[in-house]
């Protein structure tokens, strides 16, 4: 029991099993699953399409933030990704093809890419805060964006590209499969080769790392780029939702949800240790609250602070500090009583 | 002036930093109008006993009294209200503000709630006269040069009612002029009946300033002495301590007149602080070097390792010359460093001691190519068996280890890589007497093995003991090498120690 609680995933899980079991006790079909065509639905599988682009983000972040690091820039990232796709779809002959809708996919994600080489370089070669590098692209990406659409929101009818956002393969939502694909692609990355285990190590002691022969420039400057490019994809999960490119709205705050996916999923700000599983509960807590907000009917004006309020809570019962205070609390009358002894004994 | 109740006492004090003792059953006492230096190498616990007498630490055990009353420092401010005032050797002011709101910065001068500026300039002009500073008060900090910071650090530190000062280094980054008028200044304050905590590793300082010393060494008190009956060569000796006299086991390391190259040489390597230095390593040869503080011992390593790049000089390996761009191509070429910091430098706290142990190999085969986890397991405790390290726990966080077996995970990541030089600093500062005489065990086989080593250390007799040959390294230059049969102790001290010529 013990080493269950001990566990540093015990907590992010425990506050999502709570948000699951208050919403079905409020609302029992919450947790109903029905199928329709062959194709499931309900408000669990709306929570595990929704998150995809969140999903995509946090992962990123993680790696990140495991390298001492922060990129605020996704969701400007995001908003070029989406505009790109959708202007290379909207300017096709074709915009129905596949053909289309891949070469635009590609060529979105390559866009990306080298937005993350951008970041990777200012933080890697130049040396300039995470903070302040990736800000610069998170405002001017946007620019960036309205550049390539116009100043227009793009919008398109294109059915392989609303595939991506909504479309079905078997029984689930596509997009559930991407953040799957993104997830284990990024787990036996990190986790079967030396990636990881070198990323923590430049992110706990950087110093040392170099002294270890470490290839710390390598190792950061590609955790920007996977950040990049996840957020690329994610924002063409976005535009596709919406079958349109919105510089201004899309993957609007997202880099402050991805950080708090990744905290809440027990990953400290100061980088090294990581957990990706932790990741992944911190997003689904956050859709959950989400929808958790709709469902219960809590007006939009406030949901802000109903979201909040939960945060805090998660949050500091996570603190290392409050539960070395419970633990105190619940020790201090076995140390008074020691204390005395040794007052005595000296 | 014995008699005298001491202004702050300190008896029993002990401080933990995870396993690690950083300071254990260390007493320190201060009278009023006195000046007290504080004397240890690095890591012997001087910035620790600080951050306790200024409320910045709470120790884990100790007591503390001021003028014979007991008190309890819960922070820095409490400190300050009891008129202990510290001045540190990192300066931290604030650059962006003028040098009598630095002055004041926390306790301005107010009146009807508001800032008294006029006061506050005045006052400032005024402590600054009398540190023999013609600076505007109003003028920005950061438009002054480090060493007009520092005492406007100093006279931050005046014009709070301070009863103990602490100056940490103040004179590091002061010329002689300025070290003068502080030292005016100090004997002032002296008369005030102001107690004044030294620290500085300039002995000269410390002689012609310091009514008496106390020594710290690996966390515990070697002793109170007063300076006048405390010769130079004496204090030396107590800061880097004789260690246990073990039996010479190692076979002399014999030097192959037969022409062969050195390993490892360097030729007029130097920095802009370290001078040109000269040093050849044989195959199996133990260099030791010797030197204090600032001596420029960790600089030459961190020259012939990568760590720094040399202004000047060539490195010869195998007698090529080569260029080490980075730490990872001198590990490469089979040139390893150890860090005198493990902390910093050294250890990746939260990551296993499997994972610490295998580091170094695993950054060289690069992050694609992992090494089979039962191999590199297997690997990791094949070292933590032959070095002993314990608990030999291969998933236990390396930070949790004390500093003698972290030092050997620190050892044992660097010989996976099969390095042909090893450059070891102060592998044995800090750690335990029984871990020490094993470190030094383990250097002697494996130079018996051919590996060569660079064994730098504070501590002599370790040094004759370890090393075939001795460097002797003073104010950043070599004095001379020397066979360690040719050399005793006394004479290495006398070498080590001798005080430097003043400025002509």
């Amino acid at each position: 029991m013990r080493n269950i609680v001990r566990h540093r995933l015990f907590w992010p899980a425990l506050a999502l099993a709570t948000l699951i079991t208050v919403n079905s006790a409020a609302r029992p079909q919450f947790l109903r699953v029905t199928m329709r065509d062959g194709e499931l639905y309900g408000a669990l599988i709306d929570i595990l399409r929704n998150s995809a682009p969140l999903m995509l983000v946090a992962l990123g972040m993680t790696i990140v933030i495991a390298t001492r690091g922060i990129d605020l820039s996704v969701g400007a990232v995001m908003a070029v990704s989406g505009a790109v796709a959708l202007t290379i779809i909207d300017g096709s002959s074709d915009p129905n093809g596949v053909g289309t809708v891949l070469i635009a996919v590609v060529t979105a994600i390559a866009v990306a890419m080298v937005l993350g080489v951008w970041n990777g370089l200012l933080v890697s070669v130049f040396g300039i805060q995470p903070i302040i590098a990736t800000l610069v692209l998170m405002l001017a990406g946007r620019g960036a964006a309205l550049l390539v659409t116009d100043g227009f929101i793009t919008t398109v009818n294109s059915e392989p590209f609303a595939f991506i956002a909504s479309g079905y393969l078997t029984v689930l939502p596509f997009a559930f499969f991407i953040s799957v694909a993104a997830i284990a692609s990024i787990a036996i990355v990190e986790r079967r080769t030396a990636l990881g285990m070198l990323t923590e190590a430049v992110g706990i002691n950087p110093e040392a790392s170099r002294l270890a022969g470490v290839r710390s420039r390598g190792i950061i400057w590609g955790a920007y780029v996977l950040s990049a490019v996840l957020a690329g994809i994610a924002g063409i999960i976005y535009a596709s939702n919406i079958k349109a490119a919105d510089a201004n709205a899309a993957g609007l705050l997202i880099e402050l949800y991805a950080i708090l996916a990744v905290v809440l999923g027990g990953t400290s700000l100061q980088g090294g240790t990581f957990s990706l599983a932790g990741t992944v509960l911190g997003v689904l807590i956050i859709q959950t609250l989400n929808s958790t907000i709709l469902f219960m009917g809590i007006p939009s004006a406030q949901s802000p602070v109903f979201f909040a309020v939960v945060v805090v809570v998660v949050v500091v019962i996570q603190s290392q500090k409050v539960r070395s205070w419970i633990r105190a609390l619940g020790a201090s009358g076995r140390n008074r009583r020691s204390a005395a002894t040794t007052e005595v004994a000296s | 002036m014995d008699e005298a109740v001491p202004l702050v006492e300190l008896s029993g004090v002990k401080v933990l930093y995870g396993a690690e003792r950083a300071l254990d059953d260390v007493a320190f006492r201060l009278l009023p109008g006195e000046v007290h230096s504080l004397m240890g190498e690095n890591g012997a616990g001087k910035s620790t006993l600080i951050r306790v007498l200024t409320g910045a630490l709470q120790p884990h055990a100790g007591a503390l009294s001021i003028d014979g009353n007991p008190v309890r420092f819960r922070s820095e401010r409490d400190a300050l209200r009891a008129g202990v005032s510290p001045v540190y050797q990192e300066i931290d002011l604030l650059p962006n503000l003028s040098v009598a709101e630095n002055i004041f910065v926390g306790r301005e001068p107010r009146r009807w709630g508001r800032i008294d500026w006029r006061t506050m300039r005045e006052r400032a002009a005024e402590v600054l006269a009398d540190l023999g500073l013609t600076v505007d008060p109003t003028s920005e900090l950061g438009s002054h040069s480090v060493a007009v910071q520092q005492l406007v650090a100093i006279a931050r530190a005046l014009t709070a009612e301070v009863r103990v000062l602490v100056l940490d280094e103040p004179t590091s980054s002061l010329d002689t002029d300025e070290v003068g008028e502080l030292f005016r200044v100090i004997r002032e304050l002296k008369q005030r009946g102001v107690a004044i905590v030294f620290i500085s590793h300039f002995l000269d300082q410390v002689y012609e300033i310091s009514d008496r010393i106390t020594v710290l060494r690996d966390g515990r008190l070697v002793g109170e002495y007063l300076t006048t009956e405390l010769l130079r060569v004496d204090l030396v000796a107590k800061m880097l301590g004789k260690g246990i006299p073990l039996p010479h086991e190692r076979q002399p390391y014999e030097d192959e007149a037969d022409g062969s190259l050195p390993v490892l040489e360097a030729r007029g390597v130097g920095t802009a602080s370290l001078k040109p230095t000269d040093v050849s390593l044989g195959a199996g040869e133990v260099l030791g070097v010797a030197g204090l503080l600032g001596s420029g011992r960790t600089a030459l390593a961190r020259l012939l390792t990568g760590v720094d790049r040399p202004d000047r000089g060539v490195l010869l390996i195998d007698g090529d010359p080569r260029g080490l761009a980075s730490p990872r191509a001198a590990l490469a070429m089979g040139l390893a460093y150890s860090s005198e910091n493990r902390r910093a430098e050294g250890i990746i706290s939260e990551l296993s001691v499997a994972d610490n142990i295998t580091l170094a190999l695993q950054a060289q085969r690069g992050a694609l190519r992992r090494l089979p986890p039962a191999r590199a397991r297997e690997l990791a405790a094949s070292w933590v068996e032959a070095l002993d390290i314990r608990p030999a726990q291969l998933d236990k966080p390396a930070g949790e280890l004390s500093g003698g077996n972290q030092q050997k995970v620190m050892l044992a990541r660097l010989l996976a890589l099969a390095p042909r030089v090893l450059v070891l600093d102060e592998p044995t500062r800090g750690i335990d007497v029984g871990a020490k005489a094993e470190i030094q065990r383990i250097v002697g086989e494996l130079a018996e093995d051919g590996l060569s080593v660079v064994f730098i250390s504070a501590e002599l007799e370790e040094v004759l003991r370890v090393g075939d040959r001795v460097a002797i390294l003073r104010d950043m230059h070599l004095v001379d090498t020397l066979p360690s049969a040719a050399v005793t102790i006394d004479s290495l001290l006398a070498l080590v120690a001798r005080p430097t010529e003043t400025e002509s």
